[in-house]
Parts: structure tokens; C-alpha cells; sequence
């Protein structure tokens, strides 16, 4: 037991240690995270691995978050556990696709509790993408893929 | 100045539209217009078919998206559950084959003969009566009540709650919903969201 257990560290941690963890959380955590004040300009994207326009248009996202512009912050909400118990798949493909946005995983079956809370015009389809103003108080939803050139008029939209 | 508040406003306006190119569709209660869209057997069907049905399970569907193939079986159990009831289900699929080829109507075609669908599986090429309705996901549901002529949406949205988890399910919307128009009450629950496929609109 303990050396498979030694086994499994020794291969898993080189890659443990270059990826990024991507807690798991539930609904309340996330909906607490997207009200808490920030000074900064939320782009939260609501995606899953399983969801062809979502991982197409996820370098939209990662170009954003690594020009490292000051005021901006991206953040990518897995919402795999949806439909599958095993957040291995998201850990894989965080790591193989060299993910640098903040990553959360949201464990919450009974998705019609907490839909609403996010945007009252999100059906739960997926892609979608909600930027957030804490300061001005402005929102802009987005319920289908992004193309080139969106997240900036988003972002200016809600300043 | 005037102009510029005018300017302003249009933009803003535009830009909320931009921003949400599907309209909000049918609300419930509100009357549907028929439709005539074209079944796998090649053979057109519309709601005007089910003159002495109760009411239409009616699903917006497709081939491709992990949630409609993890509620599959259940969508085949409702059709075989309430169509002797008098609510058959009628599948729809709105996917734009270009952006979604494993949608296209062979495949739909050789799905509904796999999986031996007793119900039509119908593809609404102009994407226009999922934008009637407002569908959004796959799968979709809108839970349709005949009165005379008419079809009056009676419900909109998921079909229990728990995607991953058939028999973890405690709350089974669809069923009742009919359970309730069969029983002649009130739908308890009327609306409810869930995560799901976005619909592969084309592009325009």
C-alpha cells in the first residue's frame, strides 16, 4: 500500500508541482467570491471540458489573462462535476493546456438553486461568460461563445 | 449634447442586444405557434398532428451533447411512460450540423433507429422554432398543454434534477409537471434552469 502510494507521488508530483491546484468549491463559495469587492474587472467563464465551443474559445480567455494587464482578472469555472464525478479530467487538461488563469471547480448537483444567483439571464448553457465591475456596480452576460475582440468590448461595457 | 445622449443610448442598447442575439421566447401560459419541421422518416410533423393528444413533452434535443446522451434513456422512458397517457414526446434537434457535423440529419436518422425511438425526432433547419420557443440547451424541455387548438406552454426546463446521477434524482420535474395537468392541478414547479449544451446556433 504505502509503495504504491510512494509510486503514485513520484510520478504525480513533478506534475503536481508545474500545474495549478483548481480547488473544488461549492455554489455558495463561488456566488460569495463573484459579490465580494474588488478593485479589480472580473471576466469569469462558465466552461467545461466535455463542451467543444468552450475549450475553443478558452485561448480567448488565456490571452487576456496573460497580457497581466493591471485591474483584470480571469477566472475559469469548471463546471465538469456536473456531469461527472472525477475532477481528474480538468486537472489533466489544466496542465496539458498549460492553463495559467485561476481555474475553481463547482461541485454542486442541483444546478436550479444557484443558476439564477450567477445571472438571472443564464439558462445553464454552456459557454457563458460574465464580466464583473465591483466599482460601477456594472455586468455584462454573455450566453454563447466569444469571438475575437468581445472580452474587450465586455470589459469596456462595464466601466 | 442631445445627440451624443441619443448616440449613447443606441450604442448601449446595441450592445445589449449584441450581446443576446436569442430572444426570451415562449414565458408559460403563453400560446405556441405551430410548426411544421421535417421527422427522420422524411415525413413533416406539426403540433396540429396531436389534435387529441393532452399535451406535447416536447424536447429540444441532439446527438452530440453529454447531456442529452446522459438523459437519453430517460427521455426514451418518458415518451414510453406518458404517451399512452396522452403527453408523447416530440425530440427536436436545432443544432447547425456546419458547427456541430455529428447533427446532421443522417446522424439524427441513425441515432433515433439505434436507439429505437418510438417518438419523432425532428430537425428545425432554419433554427427559427428554437428561437421561437427560446431554447437555449440541450436538452430542453417545454412541456406543452392542448386546450381546443391551441398548445399553452405549461412548463420550461430540465428534466429532474441530478444530470449525472439517474437514481440520485429527488426532484423530477417533467413528470411532475404532467402529473399535475394529467390530475387537472397546478404545475408545483413552472421554470427551472440547469447546466447544459448550449445550442450550436449558426453563424451568422
Amino acid at each position: 500500500m504505502m509503495k504504491k502510494l510512494f509510486l503514485y507521488l513520484l510520478v504525480c508530483l513533478p506534475a503536481l508541482a508545474t500545474a495549478q491546484s483548481a480547488p473544488i468549491i461549492d455554489s455558495k463559495t463561488l456566488i460569495e467570491r463573484l459579490n465580494a469587492k474588488s478593485d479589480q474587472i472580473e471576466v469569469v467563464n462558465f466552461w467545461a471540458t466535455w463542451c467543444g465551443p468552450c475549450v475553443a474559445e478558452l485561448p480567448l480567455f488565456e490571452k487576456l489573462n496573460n497580457e497581466g494587464r493591471s485591474g483584470i482578472k480571469v477566472t475559469l469555472v469548471s463546471m465538469d462535476l456536473d456531469l461527472v464525478d472525477d475532477p481528474q479530467k480538468v486537472y489533466k487538461f489544466v496542465a496539458l493546456k498549460k492553463i495559467k488563469s485561476e481555474v475553481l471547480i463547482v461541485d454542486e448537483p442541483d444546478a436550479n438553486s444557484w443558476i439564477d444567483d450567477i445571472h438571472s439571464e443564464w439558462s445553464g448553457s454552456l459557454p457563458a461568460t460574465l464580466v464583473i465591475n465591483h466599482k460601477t456596480g456594472k455586468r455584462k452576460f454573455v450566453a454563447n461563445p466569444v469571438r475575437e475582440g468581445d472580452l474587450e468590448r465586455l470589459i469596456d461595457a462595464v466601466k | 449634447m442631445k445627440i451624443a445622449r441619443i448616440l449613447l443610448f443606441a450604442t448601449a442598447a446595441f450592445l445589449v442586444t449584441a450581446a443576446k442575439p436569442v430572444g426570451t421566447g415562449y414565458g408559460v401560459g403563453d400560446t405556441v405557434a405551430d410548426f411544421k419541421l421535417k421527422n427522420v422518416d422524411g415525413k413533416m410533423v406539426s403540433l396540429a398532428d396531436y389534435g387529441t393528444a393532452k399535451g406535447v413533452i416536447l424536447i429540444f434535443d441532439c446527438n452530440t451533447c453529454p447531456y442529452s446522451k446522459a438523459y437519453n434513456e430517460r427521455i426514451i422512458s418518458l415518451d414510453q411512460k406518458y404517451k399512452a397517457q396522452g403527453f408523447p414526446v416530440v425530440a427536436v434537434n436545432a443544432n447547425d450540423p456546419d458547427v456541430s457535423p455529428g447533427d446532421s440529419f443522417e446522424a439524427m436518422a441513425k441515432m433515433a433507429k439505434q436507439k429505437n425511438y418510438q417518438f419523432p425526432y425532428l430537425v428545425d433547419e432554419t433554427q427559427k422554432v428554437a428561437k421561437a420557443f427560446g431554447a437555449t440547451n440541450t436538452p430542453h424541455v417545454f412541456v406543452l398543454k392542448r386546450e381546443g387548438r391551441n398548445f399553452k406552454v405549461a412548463y420550461i426546463g430540465a428534466i429532474d434534477n441530478n444530470a449525472k446521477n439517474a437514481e440520485a434524482v429527488d426532484k423530477k420535474y417533467v413528470e411532475e409537471a404532467v402529473d399535475a395537468l394529467l390530475a387537472g392541478k397546478d404545475v408545483p414547479t413552472t421554470k427551472t434552469k440547469a447546466i447544459g449544451c448550449g445550442i450550436k446556433w449558426k453563424n451568422v
